[in-house]
């Protein structure tokens, strides 16, 4: 039996382990199927959720099995360095043989090949071989970049080869898919992120990390001196929002950029994006009191902190808080005012007073139903502020990637035989057989293509 | 004026006449059905066509401005054409017919699904975000990569559906095109499929970091095109270098599009919020 010599060198055994093809396939599959994990489980979000959602012991046993932050998990890195290593490994084991494809030092083509390729054509002629030989093979010459003839005993044979170096493109190819690991690594460890609510016609120069919250002195300013919405017509959608945004470094004002979303500004390896806007009050508004059972209303000009008298001197009310966002049993009323009242002879409540929900209050079921008009506001800017060194790598391992699939997927490495052969009856039996690496099936359009070029050749030669 | 929902309504029926040709052109061996499914083929196609384009303008008509591919229902308006659109070009090409009916009905079924009243067919205005060329280019690539893999997988059904019976060459599997035929057929729709979702991927993460600041993030949406990537990568090199044919490539390729279909519809089930698909 010819079985293949086990090694028992434990090194090469590693190496071996690695460089088989096998081993990525069950890697990409084993990728593929655990990525679904972090799809059905939300990441990255707090224990009480999960607890709730699978129960205490499924959250043991899923915290443990680093589900919540499955793609930064020990296992799933551990994952992605053994295709890394096995792509480097399996690249190596085969670039010899690659080169000597590339680089023969004497270029052999077998007949026997051809012969049994499934992708072959052939049309007989009346004329002898001899007659044809010279503008076949000088258009096989032309067409291809190594041409070979080689004399039959009753007729002749050309091989043409083009597109060896295609076979680098599986090397580019993973070259691209190392380069993109490598631009993600260096994404992960050196990058950083963080948001910056900058009120119009403020300055500021410190960014609030994301995750951290830690704070962060950037070595410039950023200035919003304007900020606008446009709305689509006929529809409250917003259209656009837009900043002007100032650069200053060393007291030097250094760019202007008018920012909106999906063009961020690039400055010294920073980009900077508008991400999301929001409204200042100012402190001063108008309290409006209606009255619970005859609607009779009665306004008052107040501002935050103010201690202001209720209507018939029942008792005052002072707006103590502001709050972009007030959640209230789970629903979101947005951007509201918190109010302490004390109705004269009773305990102090406090009043809820949502900008966006005029009657809110009406839920209360008080004396007086409260609600804010006349609120004064500013704009801030949400910009996000963001450094990324890995980007670069990434996207150019993307080009590369591109460039490689589009060698090895439409440029592959051919090569076409022609045979004309006399035989017994006298006719001349043409045929056009083609073999691509990995047997690939565009090598048919090929020999068809050739087998055309060939039929015109041979009525040319007719007239 | 008729409007363009009106007019898909039409290419529905059509792409569903042609996949009944086609289907009558396979079993009875008809010929003039067959003319019929590529004619009623070409029709829808051109009529998808046209669709789109006046959708396009009834956008700006309405105020929104905007290429039609920003909501569920306007991308399956556009992977019907692009369905078409590949589809004619592989008949055109390699001369098979028997793939049109499964052709015909993915095109059919795509824009039935369009017409439901949960998908909504209303114009909206983009948000902020969405206005981006990244997002046409992110789309559109993605598109013609999943029509071309949706093929892929017709062919490979074919596949399966010819070595299933005892004898290939019998009934109405005699007009199935050979294994070698149907199994290079898939690897070339694969092969270009691949290389279309690899460019979706590519400018969608392009796109995330103009948008958003980041270029990927582990979103459902995005796992999930990684996960159909790398099936697809697996199919590759199962092909290429170990030399995997016929039925177990046909499984690969089926695999692929469950993932692929779930990326584009399935998403939506889970947990998360990706954009607007
Ligand atoms: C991760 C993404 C990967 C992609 C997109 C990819 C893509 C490809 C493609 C398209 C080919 C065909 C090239 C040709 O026919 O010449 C190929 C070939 C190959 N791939 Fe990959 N590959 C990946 C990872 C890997 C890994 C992890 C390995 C590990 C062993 C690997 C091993 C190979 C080998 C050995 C070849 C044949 C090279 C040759 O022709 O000598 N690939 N790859």
């Amino acid at each position: 039996m010819n079985e293949p010599i086990k090694s028992v060198d434990p090194t090469d055994r590693i190496w071996n382990f690695f460089a088989s093809v096998k081993l990525s396939v069950v890697l990409l599959l084993t990728l593929a199927l655990t990525s679904i994990i972090g799809t059905l489980i939300p990441q990255n979000k707090e224990a009480a959720q999960y607890i709730q959602q699978f129960g205490e012991t499924w959250h043991r046993i899923f915290g443990t099995l680093n589900f919540y932050d499955m793609y930064g998990s020990w296992w799933f890195q551990l994952l992605l360095a053994l295709l890394i290593v096995n792509t480097i490994v399996c690249s190596i084991e085969r670039l010899s043989s690659t080169w000597k494809v590339i680089f023969p030092e004497k270029p052999v083509y077998k007949a026997d090949r051809f012969r049994k390729s499934q992708y072959r054509r052939s049309l007989s002629d009346t004329r002898k071989p001899e007659e044809l030989k010279d503008s076949i093979s000088r258009y096989m010459e032309k067409r291809f970049r190594h041409s070979r003839v080689e004399p039959l005993e009753n007729g002749f044979r050309v091989y043409g080869e083009k597109g060896r170096w295609t076979r680098m493109g599986a090397y580019i190819i993973h070259t691209s898919v190392l380069l993109l690991v490598l631009g993600v690594l260096i994404s992960s460890m050196f990058g950083y992120e963080g948001r910056m609510n900058l009120p119009v016609g403020e300055t500021n120069n410190t960014m609030i990390l994301r995750h951290s919250d830690a704070r962060i002195q950037l070595d410039f300013s950023l200035r919003c001196d304007d900020f606008s919405i446009t709305h689509y017509p006929g529809s409250g959608r917003v259209q656009e929002y837009r900043s002007e945004i100032a650069i200053i470094q060393d007291g030097e004002e250094v760019k202007n950029h008018s920012l909106i979303v999906n063009d961020p500004i690039r400055f010294r390896g920073y980009s900077i994006y508008q991400s999301t806007y929001g409204r200042i009050p100012e402190d001063a508004f108008t309290l409006v009191f209606a009255e619970a059972e005859s609607g009779l209303e009665t306004r008052k000009k107040a501002e935050k902190g103010e201690e202001v008298p209720l209507p018939g001197g029942r008792g005052q009310i002072t707006i103590q808080d502001y709050t972009n966002n007030f959640n209230f049993r789970g629903h979101n009323l947005g951007p509201t005012y918190l109010a302490m009242m004390e109705p004269t002879g009773e305990s102090p409540r406090p009043v809820i007073l949502p900008v966006e929900h005029p009657n809110f209050d009406r839920m209360r079921q008080g004396e007086f139903i409260v609600r804010l008009e006349n609120i004064d506001y500013r704009y801030f800017t949400g910009l996000q502020i963001a450094r990324d060194p890995g980007i670069p790598i990434v996207f150019i391992s993307f080009v590369i990637m591109v460039l490689g699939f589009f060698i090895t997927f439409y440029m592959a490495h051919r090569q076409v035989c022609i045979e004309a052969v006399r035989k017994d009856d006298g006719k001349t039996e043409i045929s056009v057989s083609g073999i691509a690496a990995n047997r690939r099936p565009g090598i048919n359009m090929t020999v068809k293509r050739t087998m055309e070029r060939i039929e015109r050749i041979l009525k040319r030669h007719h007239t | 004026m008729t409007d363009s929902i009106t007019i898909i309504s039409y290419v529905t029926f059509i792409f569903g006449i042609s996949a009944l040709s086609y289907a009558i052109g396979w079993i009875f061996r008809a010929r003039w059905a067959n003319i019929a499914g590529t004619t009623a083929m070409v029709v829808a196609t051109l009529g998808n066509l046209a669709a789109f384009i006046l959708r396009w303008m009834e956008t700006y008509w309405l105020g929104y401005g905007h290429m039609p591919l920003a909501s569920l229902y306007e991308s399956l308006i556009f992977f019907s054409l692009t369905i078409g659109i590949i589809y004619l070009y592989v008949e055109y090409r390699f001369r098979y017919r028997v793939i049109g009916f499964f052709a015909g009905l993915s095109a059919f079924l795509a824009l039935a699904y369009a017409s439901l009243p949960s998908v909504g067919s209303q114009i909206q205005p983009l948000m902020p975000a969405l206005q981006s060329n990244w997002l046409i280019i992110h789309v559109m690539t993605y598109f013609f990569g999943y029509a071309s893999l949706t093929l892929a997988f017709c062919v490979s059904l074919l596949f399966l559906l010819k070595s299933a019976g005892k004898n290939p060459d019998d009934g109405f599997r005699a007009h199935i095109p050979g294994f070698r035929t149907l199994d290079d057929l898939t690897y070339q729709l694969v092969m270009f499929g691949f290389l279309f979702i690899t460019l979706g991927l590519i400018t969608g993460a392009v796109w995330a970091e103009q948008a958003w600041g980041r270029y990927w993030g582990w979103d459902p949406k995005e796992t999930w095109s990684l996960i159909t990537w790398f099936i697809y990568a697996t199919l590759l090199h199962a092909r290429l270098m170990r030399g995997w044919e016929g039925k177990r490539l046909a499984y690969i390729s089926i695999l692929g599009f469950a993932a692929m279909l779930f990326t584009y519809f399935g998403v939506n089930l889970l947990p998360g919020l990706h954009s607007y698909l």
